[in-house]
């Protein structure tokens, strides 16, 4: 937690004006908001520090970074609640859950969020796993 | 299946230390034989066990081969049926093909006669399960740039419309000076989505053949030339500086077009991807058997891993020395197959921080 008693959220993600555009929007929910491009980065910057919650994205450098980075987060921080954005399912209709124990236990992910959330209900998800 | 003992203990005697090889396979086939003495029992086995080939006998008491092999036909299973019969007539022949048999052996046959036919139907089997799984693995591969492309496609689509939402709030300030920023980014974004949709007509249009080849004798020397010249005005901006090195008059019987993409694309990469003040060499060789092309640059260069996906489609390599490069990814996938569809071959070295050496060798014809 940050001196000013706001609660950080970290961002990864490929894209730059994502980036841009999510940290404009969650500063607006009252947190700080650190980001980082791309899953190396990622990855670089939770060994230097640790934020009160992550949302990754899923395709990245690879197909798979969102899982990787938030398996790694978690073998790091494992109380550190991680969301994985993307927004595949509405392409190829590719369906992950993180519903039963088997997907919990590979997926390593809190909560999975399609992109494009409207602003109130990722307000609302990041809230409930803060538990504020 | 056969009703007679002795046939039965025949071909197991035949085939069971028999098997086949085939050039493309890495192990050869051999063969484990299952027994049945009618027709229900053959069903029987059918619906219980995974069968691949199936020998089958006509004249039996109780259901016939032919109505074992009209079942098989109708639950679509997955093995290949040969008949041994003792009544080689045409019309059987001809009604067992029609339903599905792939091929015959009539009693009496020689050990050498059956391994033949055994043979045969194992080699169509293999072939006819490779195709299918190749067809399926098409369809991955399909499915998977799909939904790159379509992620690729969206992802500026999602960047506009978000920034274009925050200036319809006014979320960040009260005048447009305000969101400056956001206006050029929006605007890069754009042309960003123009030279992907480009390079994917270039992409459709090579993988569906429709792109008509046009052979001539092409000179590779004009053809560096104008890729380099095209490329000033960036390679101005940078203060990179472009060298030729070749003889006029390098000819190569081939596409135009085809030639200008790989040009373009390795000049391109090598300006874009290089440090400020650096350099690029363009060199070009004929040799005995083939053309060398060569384009090296005193760029940021890539790891070993960079290079391992480099010709992948919609892979850019991304790091921190990458942050203002723009591109769709497809280029040197596209360079590849051009390269490629002129029989020849593309190589890449690199070391981080240092450059990288794109190396083409076309044959000579």
């Amino acid at each position: 937690m940050q001196k000013d008693g706001l609660k950080t959220i970290l961002v990864v993600d490929d894209d730059q004006d994502y980036l841009n555009q999510m940290k404009i929007q969650i500063e607006q929910f009252g947190f700080n908001v650190i980001t980082a491009d791309g899953q190396n980065e990622g990855v670089a910057l939770i060994e230097k520090q640790r934020p009160d919650l992550a949302i990754i994205d899923l395709m990245m450098e690879n197909m798979d970074s969102g899982f990787i980075l938030g398996h790694k987060i978690k073998q790091k921080y494992p109380d550190l609640p991680v969301i994985i954005a993307t927004a595949v399912t509405a392409e190829t209709g590719l369906l992950f859950g993180i519903e039963s124990e088997e997907d919990k236990n590979w997926i390593k992910a809190d909560l999975y969020l399609e992109k494009g959330l409207r602003p109130d209900q990722l307000h609302r998800e990041i809230n409930k796993l803060l538990k504020i | 299946m056969d009703d007679e003992p002795g046939i039965r203990s025949g071909i197991i005697r035949i085939l069971r230390n028999f098997s086949v090889s085939y050039p493309f396979m890495e192990e050869d086939f051999n063969f484990e034989i299952i027994e049945a003495e009618t027709g229900e029992q053959a069903i029987e086995i059918i619906n219980s066990q995974q069968i691949d080939i199936i020998l089958l006998d006509n004249q039996l008491p109780g259901i016939n081969g032919i109505e074992v092999l009209e079942y098989i036909r109708k639950i679509q299973y997955d093995a290949l049926v040969m008949m041994i019969t003792s009544y080689a007539s045409l019309d059987l022949a001809v009604k067992a093909t029609n339903i599905g048999a792939y091929n015959f052996v009539p009693k009496p046959f020689t050990p050498q006669e059956l391994k033949s036919a055994v043979e045969n139907i194992t080699k169509h089997l293999y072939l006819k399960r490779m195709t299918r799984k190749m067809n399926k693995e098409g369809k991955q591969i399909r499915f998977q740039f799909l939904s790159v492309l379509s992620h690729e496609l969206k992802s500026p689509i999602n960047a506009i419309e978000g920034y274009l939402k925050i200036m319809q709030d006014k979320q960040v300030g009260e005048k447009i000076e305000d969101y400056a920023v956001m206006i050029d980014r929006s605007i890069e974004r754009l042309k960003g989505m123009r030279t992907l949709i480009m390079d994917l007509l270039d992409l459709t249009r090579l993988e569906s053949g429709k792109k008509m080849r046009s052979i001539e004798k092409v000179d590779l020397f004009e053809i560096a030339k104008m890729a380099m010249d095209s490329m000033e005005p960036l390679a101005i901006q940078k203060q990179v500086k472009l060298y030729l090195d070749g003889e006029e008059n390098t000819i190569l019987l081939s596409d135009k077009d085809e030639m200008e993409i790989i040009f373009n694309n390795l000049i391109s990469n090598a300006v874009k991807y290089n440090k400020d003040e650096g350099k690029v060499f363009v060199s070009l060789r004929k040799e005995s058997k083939s053309t060398k092309i060569i384009v090296e640059d005193t760029g940021i260069g890539m790891t070993k891993e960079d290079m391992e996906k480099l010709f992948q489609e919609f892979v850019r390599i991304r790091n921190s020395k990458t942050k203002n490069v723009t591109g769709s990814g497809l280029g040197l996938s596209i360079a590849k197959k051009m390269v490629e569809l002129n029989g020849g071959t593309i190589e890449v070295e690199s070391t981080p921080d240092v450059g990288s050496k794109f190396i083409v060798s076309l044959p000579n014809n």
